[in-house]
């Protein structure tokens, strides 16, 4: 293996530059060493000022997404020697605005979030003297894979129709619904669906399938978009078929 | 809610349509499209071809192939224009070109498959 | 100066001096293999839309006489509508593929209470494509 591999990292500084440009540095090749270790490297050893996001190392706190070779990539599970001999391009996530080197603007991520309710809404709360609610193993298994999203907007930079409208609601966003939707605690079908139904929701993805192919954990975000547009589709016409004081 | 949304709807037709052209045109496309004009099969003749095309069960088939895959073409198309050439601001012409090019065609397959001898 | 996120705009970061925002390209599905393939997909509805015309057009032949029909036939052979043909055929044919690769992803199926596998799905899709196919070949080949 070799001694070493180039990382060329984005730098930008909004007191600076008008443009991010590329700086490349030698960061030892190590078999176990994945990008975030490279980037840890250069912060200690080389450039103190290089900014970037990270925290539990470990591929469950969402934090390190970064574009690894134009590729959306949990940096703390990207092998730097998947990339020998280089070099390694890491750039921040894509389409979404840049704050400074690595570091990206989420704040649009964190309000789509909120706008879909992800929480269990019911008619009726039960009062804790009757108990705790009860499911079934088979009633987890319906949405158990849309709770395992660990918001690290890997899919928002992998969703081409976020990219060309900012306000797209986005694949975790709508898989976070769909999460709440298919609880048997939950009765907020019906609110979310309203939000959600409007222009910028479901009905502006394609079905391009990034989003799931680049989700570390697997929760199928363009799944749960289909599924949702087919419960959408059924309860439009239920609605001109049903009066809707029926529900 | 405020407005009924029409967005469930071209979704179904969409999905209907594609449903359609994923089971039904390829098929028929070999046979017309290469078959037949390349001599592989022998071309089916005038008569029987005009005996098919009486058939009422053949009348309504065809109804449907031609006219759900026109609005699943529509629908596509639409999102295309919007995402490949970033022409949002001309969506209504988009909308209307597309739906209404789907319309159209569909009226005109019912008055051709009316109009058959 | 407020900050873009206590803004009161609906989904949407606004622009902040500070901030850089990348613009997105006309040719951003260029950019990656798998935007350009979910391009290819979506433009064969071009082509469905194409073979619609042929039905059309077979149809008005039809009903037009046996010269209309001739007509038509003859159109068919014509090297430019093969050519045509050809690139038509691998796009419906593309269309296919991929919808019936998308149907399981698009629905949930659950057979006592468990979700049935995807390949399985798929399997009955193409299936279902081939006896299509043999009912549509046997009508039409018949006369």
């Amino acid at each position: 293996m070799a001694e070493s591999i180039q990382l060329e990292v984005t730098r930008y500084s909004p007191e600076k530059g008008a443009a991010p440009s590329s700086q490349t540095f030698e960061v030892p090749l190590r078999r176990d060493w994945v990008v975030l270790d490279a980037l840890n490297h250069i912060k200690d050893q080389m450039d103190g000022t290089l900014t970037y996001r990270w925290s539990c190392r470990m591929g469950i706190c969402g934090s390190c997404g970064m574009m690894v070779n134009g590729e959306p990539k949990l940096t703390c599970a990207t092998f730097l020697h998947d990339y020998a001999p280089g070099p390694v391009r890491v750039e921040p996530l894509r389409y979404f605005p840049i704050v400074r080197d690595l570091v990206v603007e989420m704040s649009d991520f964190m309000r789509k979030l909120r706008k879909v309710k992800p929480w269990i809404i019911r008619e009726e709360e039960k009062p804790v003297s009757q108990g705790e609610y009860l499911q079934t193993p088979v009633e987890l298994d319906t949405y158990k894979q849309y709770s395992m999203c660990i918001n690290c907007m890997l899919c928002y930079a992998a969703c081409p129709v976020y990219g060309l409208d900012p306000l797209f609601i986005g694949p975790a966003a709508i898989a976070l619904a769909q999460r709440y939707n298919l609880d048997s605690r939950d009765a907020g079908s019906r609110e979310r669906l309203e939000i959600i139904s409007q222009h910028e929701g479901i009905w502006g993805c394609t079905f391009v399938g990034e989003c799931t192919k680049v989700c570390p954990k697997h929760v199928d975000p363009s799944g749960a978009i289909q599924q949702y547009k087919l419960t959408a589709a059924k309860d439009w016409f239920k609605s001109w078929l049903m009066p809707r004081g029926a529900k | 809610m405020a407005k009924r949304p029409i967005e469930p709807f071209l979704w179904t037709l969409f999905s209907a349509g594609g449903v359609v052209a994923a089971f039904l045109i390829p098929f028929h496309f070999f046979l017309w499209g290469l078959a037949f004009p390349l001599g592989w099969l022998k071309t089916p003749s005038y008569e029987s071809s005009l005996a098919l095309l009486r058939h009422p069960l053949v009348r309504i088939y065809l109804f449907v192939l031609c006219s759900l895959p026109l609005f699943h073409w529509a629908h596509r198309f639409r999102y295309t224009l919007y995402d490949g050439l970033q022409v949002k601001h001309l969506n209504e012409f988009i909308d209307i070109f597309c739906y209404g090019g789907a319309v159209l065609g569909t009226i005109l397959a019912g008055y051709l498959l009316l109009s058959v001898p | 100066m407020t900050h873009g996120e206590h803004d009161a705009v609906q989904g949407y970061t606004t622009h902040h001096p500070r901030w850089f925002r990348k613009r997105v390209s006309t040719y951003w599905w260029l950019e990656q293999w798998a935007y350009l393939k979910f391009v290819l997909r979506e433009l064969s509805s071009i082509f469905v839309a194409g073979f619609i015309v042929i039905v059309l057009l077979w149809i008005r032949a039809v009903s037009g006489g046996p010269e209309a029909y001739e007509t038509f036939l003859n159109c068919m052979k014509s090297p430019l509508v093969v050519v045509l043909s050809v690139i038509g055929i691998v796009f419906v044919a593309l269309h296919s593929v991929t919808w019936f690769g998308l149907t399981p992803r698009a629905m949930a199926v659950r057979v006592a209470g468990k979700k049935l596998p995807e390949f399985l799905i798929i399997a009955v899709n193409y299936a279902a494509w081939i006896v299509a196919s043999g009912f549509i070949a046997w009508v039409v080949l018949r006369g």
